[in-house]
């Protein structure tokens, strides 16, 4: 459980029709070819800017609007390791948790596109590396996400638990 | 310290007393999936081994985003759907039955005090009838299909009081892009709201569901409405008798509580490409538009259509401009051609497609073309949302767009009103 990339920097408001326009995510379940259309309405072509284990950071509220699970399953095939913002909007949270995409609330202030980013999830631990910068947790995740995490995803957690464990 | 209505629906499902805060693993009474959704939920249902969908008679799954099919990549994820409602025997809603929201509510699977989810962000518009519904992903969708639960984080409630007597000429859809203005568009994230006050009260069913259906704009995860007879008088017209609704405890904790006096609200509009970036009618540019659409979750009820159509009747929509109307189901459908209303529209000049979601979602029926404006009661105006991203949509009530729409640009309704 431990990552590390390059970061892409987003601003507020990154909503899921950003992430994954609704016109494709209706035609198929086909994600590695969705996954080339990532953020195209706000940034053309960011699909060829990564490199697998990036990492997209961004400020408040990503993941507002539609609860299409197509967006974080797109970020995850586009090749990013996870997802970093001041704060998520709810249903893109669990989203992304369930697919196994790690996404943690911090201050990405401290953040430059660009800089180098290590994650250890296991002890909650965000350093920028270009910055020499220990990145501050806002809040960590629920212990039942850290188990969906762990698994890989909410498919791998229940095919082990068989049911909904507190 | 007595609870909210979430805390007491919660405590309900999970079979022990929670407050905000609490993660519990509940039973939901009843699930929506829909055709841009419901395919996803599919696959990791079988990658689950799923051999049984549990509370089967309560999943309900609708072909509404893409319907009917415009290419053969949704035909076959149509199909796909109807081929599992039929070996799982869920609930079916067939193309040109409606927008999900309003088929699930009209179908009665929306109950005052049950917990719902649908795998579409809008299904807290079920809190309308004194209930928490709530929008998960696809993975939850399969899960609770599999389970017949969910876990949840018991969320804290902000209670909202609207007090005061609307103007004529103002409705819901000015009430809630006004508060989505006001908490912007992550202000109640993870929140409950409660709505209380002398216009929720006087607002009608359909009021009620267009303010509940856009509360996720604000970040909330439910909006609940109280219940009352306006409440049990929707239910028993489609046979069912609910005596007791739930409410919040005197002594119950909330995270805040608002206070507003709406009688002087004017018509409100959401300008481009954020739902929180709102002003009244007044203060903003006579924008010429091409499009206008009359329709969706928010606002394609019987009450919008007739609002609409009583503004138009005897009049010519702009020349240069489209005006779509899409009733929510075929319920309204038919009972708008039974009051006359689809022919006021068609007189006037507008398009009237069958019901669905096409144009708001930008899949088909109504995509703008590079540059044009369009003024929509739609719940959202992302750029790119309606299929073109150098288009520009704006977000206003039915009486604000089929007055534009007439114009051939912004316009205020209350030009009309009297």
């Amino acid at each position: 459980m431990i990552f590390e990339g390059k970061a892409h920097k987003f601003g507020d408001d990154i909503n899921t029709d950003y992430i994954i326009s609704g016109k494709y995510k209706f035609k198929s379940l086909d994600f590695r070819e969705m996954a080339k259309h990532l953020l195209e309405d706000i940034y053309p072509n960011f699909y060829e800017k990564i490199t697998p284990g990036d990492i997209l950071v961004a400020g408040k509220n990503f993941g507002c609007g539609s609860s299409r699970e197509q967006a974080p399953l797109v970020i995850k095939h586009a090749g990013i390791g996870a997802v970093l913002a001041k704060s998520f909007a709810r249903i893109f949270f669990r989203n992304s948790i369930n697919v196994g995409l790690p996404v943690l609330e911090c201050n990405t202030d401290l953040i430059d596109d660009g800089d180098l980013i290590y994650i250890n999830l296991i002890n909650s631990e965000i350093f920028n590396k270009t910055k020499n910068l220990k990145i501050e947790i806002f809040s960590p995740l629920p212990e039942i996400m850290v188990r969906i995490l762990k698994e890989g995803g909410l498919v791998e957690y229940l095919k082990k638990e068989g049911d909904f464990k507190l | 310290m007595g609870k909210t209505i979430s805390e007491k629906i919660f405590s309900n499902h999970s079979g022990k007393s929670v407050k905000a805060g609490d993660i519990v693993v509940a039973r939901v009474d009843a699930l929506m999936g829909q055709d841009g959704t419901a395919p996803l939920a599919i696959r990791v249902f079988e990658e689950l081994g799923g051999k049984k969908v549990i509370n089967n008679e309560k999943v309900l799954l609708v072909l509404d985003h893409s319907a009917p099919p415009p290419n053969e990549g949704v035909a076959n994820l149509h199909k796909l759907m109807r081929d599992f409602a039929e070996k799982y025997e869920t609930q079916l809603s067939e193309i040109g039955e409606g927008v999900c929201h309003q088929v699930f509510m009209e179908r009665g699977l929306a109950l005052p005090g049950s917990l719902i989810i649908g795998a579409d962000s809008h299904t807290c518009t079920y809190g309308a009838l004194n209930c928490f519904a709530t929008g998960v992903g696809s993975s939850e969708l399969a899960s609770a299909m599999y389970t017949g639960k969910l876990w949840f984080k018991v969320p804290e409630t902000v209670k909202i009081i609207l007090n005061g007597k609307l103007r004529k000429g103002v409705s819901a859809k000015d009430i809630i892009l006004y508060l989505v203005g006001y908490f912007k568009a992550d202000g109640l994230t993870y929140k409950a709201v409660e709505f209380e006050g002398e216009i929720i009260m006087e607002l009608s069913m359909d009021g009620r569901a267009t303010i509940a259906n856009m509360v996720v704009e604000m970040g909330a995860k439910a909006g609940i409405m109280p219940f009352d007879e306006k409440t049990k008088e929707f239910l028993k017209e489609i046979g069912i008798y609910i005596e007791e609704g739930v409410f919040s405890d005197k002594d119950a904790n909330f995270s805040a509580i608002y206070t507003f006096d709406l009688s002087n609200l004017e018509p409100q509009i959401a300008l481009p490409h954020k739902v929180d970036n709102v002003y009244p009618i007044s203060s903003v540019d006579r924008v010429k538009i091409q499009e206008a659409y009359l329709g969706t979750c928010t606002n394609g009820r019987l009450e919008d259509l007739r609002l609409s159509a009583e503004l138009l009747k005897g009049k010519r929509i702009a020349k240069g401009v489209r005006m779509i109307v899409a009733p929510a189901s075929k319920k309204i459908y038919l009972q708008a051609l039974k009051e006359g209303l689809i022919e006021i529209f068609l007189s006037a000049g507008a398009v009237v497609v069958n019901p669905g979601c096409g144009p708001c979602v930008g899949t088909h029926q109504g995509v703008p073309a590079d540059g044009e404006n369009i003024i929509s009661t739609a719940n959202r105006n992302f750029k790119g949302r309606m299929g073109n991203n150098k288009a520009f949509i704006y977000l206003a009530s039915p009486l604000t767009v089929t007055a534009s729409a007439i114009k051939g640009e912004i316009a205020n309704p209350l030009e009309f009103i009297d």
